[in-house]
C-alpha cells in the first residue's frame, strides 16, 4: 500500500532479493554473532589509543596547561583546532538524519543510524578540548549559569565562548535524543528475536517496552519529523556559533563575515568524508554491501564535491577580500604569513586536500569507486584538520607586535590527547557496530517496496507488460482496454 | 488486575492488511490495535485514529524555552548583577539570540521526547505484552478485543477469511509493570466508528 511511486530509472536503495524478514536477518544477525578477528584487532588498537590519551590528559591536568606548547602569541593551538575539527565531523550525521529527512531523500535510510552515532561520538571528543584547555577542569562547571555561592556572579551572556557552551550541549542532547528515539523500535526487534536471557533483558531495557502499535508509530513519525525540523537550523547554528569564536574577534584572518557559512560548509564536507570512511569499513566488516550501496557512496561524494567547492570558494573570497579591503594587517596575514610564511606548508596542504583533490569527484567513475572514495575521505579529513589549524595558528603566530612573533609545534601531551580522542571515537564506534543495529531496520523496511532491487525489477516487468498490453490494445476493440485496466488494478494490489 | 480476551491475527503484507482493517471496522468489531514492524503510512487513518498533537506540545515547549532564555538573561544583566562588560549595553538583544535559539530547541526537543515517552508509556524496564514476537520483524499483527457481544469462534473464521494467518486467542492481564497491553481509551474516534457500523 505504498502509494509513493519511485521511478524505475532511479537506482535501488537496497540491492538483492529481500523481504522484510531478510532485512531483519541481515542487519540484526551481526549483533547476535561473535565479532570477527578484525573487530577485536580494531577494538584493541582503539583501546590502546584511548589509554594513551587518558595518560596524556592526566599528565596535562597534573602539571597544568604549561605542558602544552602554547605560548603568549599562540594561545590556541592543537586543542581548539581539534575541537573545531571534531565538531565539524559531527555535522554530517545530523545533516543526513535531519535535513535529508525533511527533503525526503530516501537514500538517507541506509546511512543515517551510523552517521548519527558518529555525530554523538564526535561531539563527545570535541567537548573535551575546551574543557581541558581550561586547565583547572574541576572548575569547568563555572561555565554554567546557575545561582551560586560566589555572590550573584553570572557568566557573560555576551561572550561567543559561552554561546558555544549552550550550542554544543544542546547539540549533543538533541542528537542523542534523535538517535535514541530512532533506535527504540530496532532495539525491540533485537529483543523479540533474542535467544539468550541476558540479551532479552538488556535489549528489553533499551527498547523501553516498544510494541510497534500504530498509534505509537504515528507519534514516533511526528516526533522524528519535528526533531528533524528542530535539528536542521540547529546544525547550521552550532557551527555558526563555533565560527563566532573567531569572527567576533579583531584578529586579522578571523574577523570575517564569511565565517559562518564557510564553517558550516567545511563541517559538512569533513563530516561526509568521515561517514564515508566509517561506512566503507562497516559495510565490509559486517557484510552490509546490499544496504550501504555504491549509490549511497556516490550521493555522499556528490555532497563532498559540492561542499568542497563551497569551501574553496570561501578561501578565494578571503584572499580577494584581504587584497580588496586594503588593510595592511589583513593583507599580510593572508599573503605573507599564511600562504608564504613559516607555517605556509600547512596552508598548501589545506589547499591541496580540500580544493584540488576533491575535484576528482566530478567524474562518476571516481565517485563510484570504493578505493578512491576511501582514500579521498581520509585526504578530506586531513585537509579539513589543516583548515582549522591554518585559521587558528597562522592568524595568531604573527600578531601586531613583531617582538612576540613565534612558531608553534605541539608537545607530546597535545598529540597524545588528540590520539586519545581517536581512541575514544573508535572504541565507541566499535562497540556501537557490535551491539547496536548499525542500519535503521524499520526505516529500511519502509523504503523497501518502493526502492528495493527485487521490487523495482517487478515494477519494471509490470511496466513493460502493461506497455505491451497497451500497444496490443491499440489494435483491438475497446473490450481489451478494459482488460488491460483490470490487469493494472490487480498488479497494483500485488 | 483486569484480564481481557483478545483475538490475534497476523498478516504478511500491508497490501492485505489495509482492506482487512476496513472490513473489521465495517463489521463492527472492537479493533484493539495493529502492531507493525515499521510505520505504515495511512494505517492510522484507516483505523480511524486521531491525529497526534505532539507537534503542538513541541511548539509550547519551544516558546517556553525562548521565554526562559530571554527573561533569565535580561534579569541577570539588568537586575540581579548589572555589570558593565566592555561598555556593552545591558540588554544586547543580538547577543542574546544564539543562546535564546539554543534553549528554544533544547526545551522543544527534550519536552517532546518526554511527552512522547509519557503518551506511549515507554520507559526503561517497562515490559508490555507482545501479541506476536514477529510483530517487530515482518508481521502485521491485528488485535481485536473480545467483548460480550463477540463470538470468538466466528471472529476467528472471519479473520482467516480476510487474509489473517496464525489466528489465535490470547488472555492478557493488564498490569502496570509486566505484561501490560496498551490501554488508551480515547484512542479511537468513536463517532466515526459508529457511523461506519450504521
Amino acid at each position: 500500500m505504498h502509494l509513493k511511486y519511485e521511478s524505475t530509472l532511479r537506482e535501488p536503495l537496497v540491492d538483492g532479493v529481500k523481504d522484510y524478514h531478510q532485512v531483519t536477518e541481515d542487519i540484526i544477525s551481526p549483533i547476535e554473532a561473535k565479532p570477527g578477528k578484525l573487530w577485536y584487532v580494531g577494538f584493541f588498537i582503539s583501546l590502546m589509543l584511548l589509554a594513551f590519551g587518558a595518560f596524556s590528559v592526566t599528565w596535562e591536568v597534573y602539571y597544568g596547561t604549561g605542558v602544552w606548547n602554547l605560548n603568549k602569541t599562540i594561545g590556541w593551538g592543537w586543542d581548539i583546532t581539534n575541537f573545531v575539527w571534531w565538531v565539524g565531523i559531527g555535522h554530517a550525521g545530523t545533516l543526513i538524519s535531519a535535513i535529508l529527512l525533511l527533503f525526503r531523500q530516501g537514500w538517507r535510510t541506509g546511512v543515517n543510524r551510523a552517521a548519527e552515532a558518529m555525530t554523538i561520538f564526535a561531539v563527545m571528543c570535541a567537548g573535551q578540548f575546551p574543557i581541558f584547555h581550561m586547565g583547572r577542569v574541576w572548575m569547568a562547571f563555572f561555565v554554567l549559569p546557575y545561582p551560586n555561592t560566589r555572590g550573584p556572579l553570572w557568566v557573560n551572556f555576551n561572550s561567543p565562548l559561552l554561546w558555544d557552551v549552550f550550542a554544543i550541549s544542546t547539540y549533543f542532547t538533541v542528537s542523542l535524543l534523535f538517535w535514541y528515539s530512532g533506535l527504540i523500535p530496532d532495539f525491540a526487534t533485537v529483543r523479540d528475536r533474542a535467544k539468550t536471557k541476558l540479551r532479552k533483558l538488556l535489549y528489553g531495557i533499551a527498547a523501553f517496552g516498544w510494541t510497534g502499535s500504530t498509534k505509537h508509530w504515528q507519534r514516533h513519525e511526528a516526533l522524528s519529523l519535528v526533531l528533524a525540523g528542530l535539528s536542521t537550523p540547529l546544525v547550521l547554528s552550532v557551527h555558526t556559533i563555533v565560527s563566532f569564536d573567531f569572527a567576533t574577534s579583531v584578529i586579522p584572518g578571523w574577523h570575517t563575515t564569511i565565517f559562518p557559512p564557510y564553517f558550516v560548509a567545511g563541517a559538512i564536507f569533513s563530516g561526509f568524508a568521515m561517514v564515508n570512511t566509517l561506512l566503507i569499513i562497516v559495510r565490509k566488516i559486517l557484510h552490509l554491501e546490499d544496504y550501504i550501496t555504491i549509490g549511497h557512496m556516490e550521493a555522499m561524494n556528490k555532497v563532498i564535491v559540492l561542499t568542497g567547492s563551497v569551501v574553496g570558494c570561501a578561501y578565494l573570497t578571503e584572499l580577494f577580500m584581504a587584497w580588496y579591503a586594503a588593510v595592511p594587517y589583513e593583507f599580510d596575514t593572508f599573503y605573507k604569513y599564511r600562504a608564504a610564511g613559516p607555517l605556509g606548508w600547512s596552508y598548501w596542504i589545506m589547499m591541496t586536500c580540500n580544493v584540488i583533490t576533491p575535484q576528482v569527484f566530478w567524474f562518476s567513475k571516481m565517485r563510484r569507486n570504493v578505493a578512491v572514495t576511501f582514500v579521498m575521505s581520509i585526504i578530506v579529513n586531513i585537509g579539513m584538520w589543516f583548515e582549522r589549524f591554518v585559521i587558528i595558528c597562522t592568524s595568531l603566530y604573527r600578531d601586531y607586535l613583531p617582538s612576540s612573533w613565534s612558531y608553534y609545534r605541539p608537545s607530546w601531551p597535545e598529540v597524545g590527547f588528540y590520539m586519545g580522542t581517536f581512541g575514544l571515537f573508535f572504541t565507541c564506534f566499535f562497540l556501537f557496530s557490535k551491539y547496536f543495529p548499525v542500519i535503521a531496520v524499520a526505516e529500511i523496511k519502509s523504503v523497501l517496496k518502493t526502492s528495493g532491487e527485487s521490487y523495482k525489477k517487478g515494477m519494471e516487468q509490470y511496466e513493460q507488460q502493461s506497455a505491451e498490453q497497451f500497444e496490443a490494445g491499440l489494435h483491438h476493440d475497446d473490450d481489451h482496454h478494459h482488460d488491460a485496466h483490470g490487469a493494472v488494478a490487480h498488479a497494483h494490489h500485488n | 488486575m483486569a484480564v481481557k480476551n483478545f483475538v490475534v491475527a497476523s498478516f504478511s503484507d500491508e497490501a492485505v492488511l489495509f482492506p482487512a482493517v476496513k472490513k473489521v471496522r465495517t463489521a463492527g468489531y472492537k479493533l484493539h490495535d495493529v502492531y507493525t514492524p515499521f510505520p505504515v503510512h495511512g494505517l492510522d487513518h484507516a483505523m480511524g485514529l486521531r491525529e497526534t498533537s505532539l507537534h503542538t506540545a513541541g511548539f509550547v515547549y519551544g516558546i517556553t524555552g525562548t521565554t526562559t532564555a530571554l527573561s533569565c538573561m535580561s534579569w541577570v544583566f539588568n537586575s540581579d548583577w548589572p555589570m558593565n562588560i566592555g561598555g556593552k549595553p545591558h540588554f544586547p538583544l543580538p547577543a542574546f539570540i544564539p543562546i535564546t535559539f539554543e534553549l528554544t530547541v533544547l526545551f522543544a526537543a527534550v519536552g517532546m521526547v518526554l511527552t512522547f515517552c509519557y503518551l506511549c508509556q515507554l520507559a526503561p524496564f517497562v515490559k508490555k505484552h507482545i501479541f506476536n514476537p514477529r510483530q517487530t520483524d515482518d508481521k502485521f499483527v491485528m488485535v481485536i478485543e473480545v467483548t460480550a457481544k463477540t463470538n470468538a469462534a466466528e471472529l476467528k473464521s472471519f479473520l482467516t477469511s480476510i487474509g489473517g494467518e496464525q489466528v489465535n486467542e490470547q488472555r492478557v492481564e493488564a498490569g502496570w509493570w509486566f505484561g501490560r497491553y496498551d490501554r488508551d481509551d480515547r484512542l479511537f474516534d468513536t463517532q466515526r466508528v459508529e457511523a461506519v457500523n450504521a
